[in-house]
């Protein structure tokens, strides 16, 4: 190992948390879907890809970045949308391996398509504002980076005000809590299941856009972000917002310090040797930010838990 | 049980327990019946399935579909594992392949870098694998729900990087070529023939094995188990025993299957374990149907088949079709099975018939 | 049961209309009429079929595909001209049978016994990935049918004993590590990193740098590996600035390599960088940025210093051919990974322009393999080359050049201009 001095870990920690800002995007949209539907949305990664690739596509087809960015998140809000409807809504009464296998199946579908649509190439956005890196003690950060870790903020505050001060938030944050109560105070439980869907499209997309500038965007690039913005999701209890946050940025930084630390070709199982540690830690005894178990899918979705038919 | 019983007047309730006790007695009658029904369906449609097995060679004389067989054939017996452990025990296992693998692996290893013979390697394998399970199922059964699934997960990823990165003893990222063949005595099963009736004869075997366990006393208990853990173990059950025993008997199914692949391709690399492969496994698992021993061909022949089916059909309805498409109808036609047979396609299958029958 | 409402039938529609615009297959082929006179001249021999199995989709797609475009250009430009002439002046069609095998092995080897058994090809070209063309090699050495594969790995052509009827046409990294190493010591920097993806690819790359830096007498102070999907290198990147590595050598393919390159220059690493033929695809310049990708130096087979190389250069026509016919073909820059399929198909083509009439089918293959081994001089992308029973591959590091970028453009580097 090299002779580290204080910029080379301070550079590990500042690249961790720009990694883990992304991480924090891809996660919130996981536990906002996970909280009020019961399903684990393993397509999340998808509509990050998606928002990257469609704000190419209008770039290329002149739109200034502003306008392509807007465009291309209300066109991913509009098909996670119609993903809902599709594929949840039929199936809102089944098991939540059924619903998991659904969004398995989702996912694999919208990558298809997207490697019809635009190949295996990956595609560069150009950087939000032209510079060169920032020099802190040391540390290189492009601004790009900033403009991530701004995003996630500026994301989080928007979320934070739209369930705490809206009406609206108020609804899904009373369906997160009890599906069938809610459902007696005349929230629509179809409604809110689409909205969900909805932000955590946009959330995604948002996400997507704004890391392509810095890593490319390709139709597979879904594939490892959800996973990570999942397994970032679980280390923050899978039901809290705020948990998706630390697990993002924790995952990010663990994972910058222990390829800078330990070994590079480890480095995603040492990502994953945390998720180990912080589940077993916890025995799934954590609570919700509402001081609530973690309730079962079906319990929050409002299905009563369907005994599977054990006949062989 | 008369202790649960609300009180009531004492001359209508020795009439009351008298009746009950008649109910009773038809009550064990009828269930015998059903039971002694059930086992007699259930032989008659594992002969069934021995039979169609069987022959299948002798009428298809596509080694294509035969290759295509034989895989199906070991899918099946990693996904019996998989859907007694997600069926009956009710864990969740996003990471199964790593079993799959580390059977594979050794048995790999011990016949190219040591040149064990491949029936002991398979042996080792076996302990290897389940040793393995015995050591994760501890810490693992403490947790709950999502969090069981993910710890799955992740452990199934280190195992898939772990063969990648020690280079000197699994080959790498490149893989291990060179593995031997299976030989009882001077026969060889190099024949795509010979290798289908052995994977399939283990099928077969292990296929058995598999009801007889869950039309047990402790499927009963699995099944007890998965519906309500603290009712099972208010009767007796000792659910983390049990739980164990699951996890390592389809640690076993995995690895046999593991062996059995390294033998026919003569191959092994770490990307037929990873992520994507272990998904592909619940995949057939929940296709087939997660609470039943026959899901598990099913789900397998199903998933395999349809790539096959679609990259027949699909050029004829699309000119220049290609794996896209494939991919893309592939997702579409998971989504409807889970959409429209959520059971499974063998319990669907089955109740679509029942329904019509009745109508 | 399914509750269908108004909401889910329209977004059916929705969907389906969705679909349907965006089902227009990447590349179709433009067959243009086959010119009356080719088909009024030769008689007509039996037909031939030539298989080709690619990764299309699966983690090797983005080698697979451009692979698969180039097959697809072959096959319309035999259909447009009728087939090739035989050996007997009789003109016989030429069927190219394209199968993905979505990166994994089992299906490469259920799909190779389908082109063997079914399809009745007489030759097999392809195996995107190493571990692919690796576990199709008993299977063609069974089927005595000759297999050139598209992948890296020198097992795949290694121990030649026991590849009798297996080819590469894929440069090995054993020419171009020692360019990426000679280029670094004649500049006097005799401490280099070695990075590598974490693949098959990427660990041949590495050891042959390994081997190259042992003869040249130059040290490798640190190794770093990265995933092929990975999108932050910066750590890798932290360890090299804090060594004492003077150049940084690296064996990868875009995206992770453009990647790499653009944390490179954020980090402000100033020391040179020197990729390999990975990166030998225009587009990369566009991913990584042109103003991270200046000064990027890499070795690479001429195709793609094509316009730069003199006129006498044998490889020049069929270079520049091949990148107009390609990028008319598919709207998509060429990559080295196209050139290795073109290259196969073009070895059994001629192969298959060589052999006499009215053999049966293992007696085509038998033959086609041992055209294939004695082919001496033949211009592909990838080389010259010259096959031969030792040498499954055929390309030697003379078909090696230094490539620099330099405002957005490749700039042929000669030994003078190091």
């Amino acid at each position: 190992m090299p002779n580290y001095d204080l910029s080379n870990y301070l550079q590990f920690i500042l690249s961790g948390l720009s990694t883990g800002s992304i991480y924090v995007l891809v996660a919130l949209g996981v536990v906002t879907i996970y909280s009020v539907t019961g399903i684990v949305n393993l397509a999340q990664g998808e509509y990050c890809m998606l928002g990257a690739m469609l704000a190419v596509t209008f770039i290329r087809w002149g739109l200034p970045l502003g306008l392509a960015a807007a465009a291309a998140i209300i066109g991913v809000t509009a098909i996670g949308v119609l993903i809902e409807r599709l594929t949840v809504q039929p199936a809102r009464s089944a098991s939540s391996i059924t619903l998991i296998m659904i969004t398995v199946g989702v996912s694999i579908v919208v990558r298809g398509v997207a490697l019809l649509a635009w190949g295996t190439a990956p595609f560069s956005l150009p950087a939000f504002t032209k510079g060169p890196p920032l020099d802190v003690l040391g540390a290189a950060v492009s601004l790009q980076r900033l403009w991530i870790l701004g995003t996630a903020v500026v994301t989080l505050l928007l979320l934070y005000f739209l369930l705490e001060r809206t009406l609206l938030g108020k609804a899904v944050r009373a369906c997160a809590i009890n599906r069938q109560a809610a459902g007696l105070m005349g929230i629509a439980a179809s409604q809110m299941s689409a909205l969900v869907f909805a932000l955590s499209a946009a959330l995604g997309a948002v996400g997507g856009i704004v890391i392509a500038p810095l890593m490319l965007a390709s139709y597979d690039m879904g594939l490892m972000l959800g996973l990570k913005g999942f397994v970032a999701a679980v280390i923050g209890g899978l039901t809290s917002l705020p948990g998706a946050v630390i697990g993002g940025l924790l995952l990010g930084v663990i994972e910058s310090l222990g390829a800078g630390l330990i070994s590079s070709g480890f480095k995603d199982a040492i990502a994953f040797l945390v998720l180990l540690l912080v589940i077993f830690a916890r025995s799934g005894r954590f609570p919700n930010r509402l001081g609530r178990r973690p309730a079962r899918a079906g319990e929050l979705a409002g299905r009563g838990a369907r005994p599977t038919e054990t006949r062989p | 049980m008369s202790k649960h019983w609300p009180p009531r007047r004492q001359t209508s309730r020795v009439l009351e327990t008298l009746e009950v006790l008649r109910q009773n007695q038809a009550f064990r009658v009828l269930e015998t019946l059903k039971v002694l029904r059930k086992v007699s369906r259930n032989a008659l449609a594992f002969l069934t399935f021995a039979l169609v097995v069987g022959t299948l060679p002798l009428w298809l004389h596509s080694p294509y579909l035969l290759s295509t067989a034989i895989f199906i054939g070991i899918f099946t017996i990693v996904t019996l594992g998989l859907c007694l452990l997600m069926g009956y025990a009710g864990q969740v296992s996003l990471g199964h392949a790593a079993f799959w693998g580390i059977g594979a692996y050794t048995s790999a290893i011990l016949t190219v870098k040591l040149g064990v013979s491949p029936w002991l390697a398979m042996i080792i394998g076996v302990a290897v694998t389940s040793g393995v399970a015995y050591l994760i199922a501890i810490p693992i059964f403490r947790l709950r729900e999502h969090y069981l699934a993910m710890a799955t997960l992740g452990l199934g990823i280190i195992v898939t990087l772990a063969f990648g990165e020690f280079r000197e003893l699994t080959g790498g990222p490149s893989g291990l070529p060179g593995v031997p063949r299976l030989t009882v005595g001077s026969f060889i099963f190099d024949g795509d023939v010979e290798y289908y009736y052995l994977v399939w004869g283990v099928v077969l075997l292990l296929i058995g094995l598999s009801l007889n366990i869950v039309n047990s006393r402790v499927g009963r208990a699995l099944r007890a188990l998965h519906a309500s853990e603290a009712a099972a173990a208010s009767i007796g059950v000792d659910a983390s025993r049990l739980k164990l025993q699951v996890l390592v008997l389809s640690a076993a199914y995995a690895s046999v299957a593991g062996s059995l692949y390294v033998h026919y391709m003569q191959f092994v690399s770490p990307h037929a374990f990873d992520f994507g492969v272990s998904v592909r496994l619940v995949v057939m698992a929940a296709v087939g149907g997660l609470a039943s021993v026959w899901g598990a061909p099913f789900g397998a022949a199903a998933v395999m088949l349809v790539t096959v089916l679609l990259r027949e059909a699909l050029p004829l309805v699309i000119p220049n079709a290609s794996g896209e498409h494939i991919t893309i109808f592939y997702g579409l036609v998971l989504i409807l099975i889970m959409i429209f047979m959520p059971e499974g396609l063998t319990r669907g299958v089955i109740e679509s018939f029942r329904r019509n029958a009745r109508s | 049961m399914v509750k269908w409402n108004r909401s889910v039938c329209l977004s059916l529609v929705c969907l389906a209309a969705l679909l349907l615009a965006s089902c227009t297959p990447a590349a179709a082929p433009q067959a243009t009429a086959p010119t009356a006179a080719a088909r009024a001249e030769a008689k007509v021999g039996e037909a031939f079929a030539i298989g080709v199995l690619v990764a299309s989709t699966g983690g090797a797609a983005a080698l697979g595909e451009p692979e698969r475009d180039a097959a697809r250009l072959v096959q319309s430009q035999l259909e447009a001209q009728g087939g090739i002439i035989g050996a007997a002046g009789l003109r016989h069609p030429i069927k190219v049978v394209i199968y993905d095998t979505g990166s994994t092995a089992d299906t490469a080897i259920t799909l190779a016994k389908k082109l063997i058994n079914d399809d009745k090809v007489v030759a097999i070209v392809g195996g995107t990935t190493s571990p692919e063309s690796l576990a199709l090699v008993p299977i063609v050495q069974e089927a005595k049918i000759p297999f050139i594969s598209a992948a890296s790995s020198s097992q795949i052509v290694e121990p030649v004993a026991d590849r009798f009827w297996v080819f590469k046409t894929a440069q090995n990294n054993r020419h171009t590590a020692p360019q990426q190493v000679e280029y670094a010591k004649a500049k006097g920097l005799t401490k280099i990193a070695n990075l590598y993806v974490n693949n098959s690819y990427g660990e041949d790359g590495r050891n042959a740098i390994r081997d190259a830096t042992k003869a040249a007498g130059v040290e490798i102070v640190i190794e770093e590996t990265f995933e092929a999907a990975d999108t932050n290198m910066m750590a890798q990147l932290t360890k090299v600035k804090a060594s004492s590595a003077q150049a940084v050598l690296v064996t990868a393919i875009p995206p992770a390599a453009a990647i790499l390159t653009k944390q490179y220059r954020e980090l402000g690493l100033k020391i040179p960088l020197i990729q390999n033929h990975g990166i030998g695809m225009k587009s990369f310049i566009t991913q990584a940025g042109p103003e991270n990708a200046e000064g990027v130096l890499f070795p690479m087979g001429k195709l793609v210093a094509a316009q730069a190389l003199p006129d006498n250069d044998p490889q020049k026509a069929v270079l520049l051919n091949f990148i107009k016919e390609y990028e008319a073909f598919t709207k998509n820059p060429t990559s080295t990974f196209a050139g290795h399929v073109w290259d196969g198909m073009q070895l059994t083509l001629k192969a298959l322009e060589k052999m006499p009439t009215g053999l049966k089918l293992e007696e085509q293959r038998a033959k086609i393999r041992d055209s294939i081994e004695n082919t001496k001089a033949f211009p592909g992308t990838g080389g010259i080359f010259n096959l031969s029973a030792q040498d499954h591959v055929g390309l030697s590091a003379n078909d090696i050049v230094l490539v620099k970028i330099a405002d957005g453009n490749w700039v042929y580097m000669p030994r003078e201009k190091w």
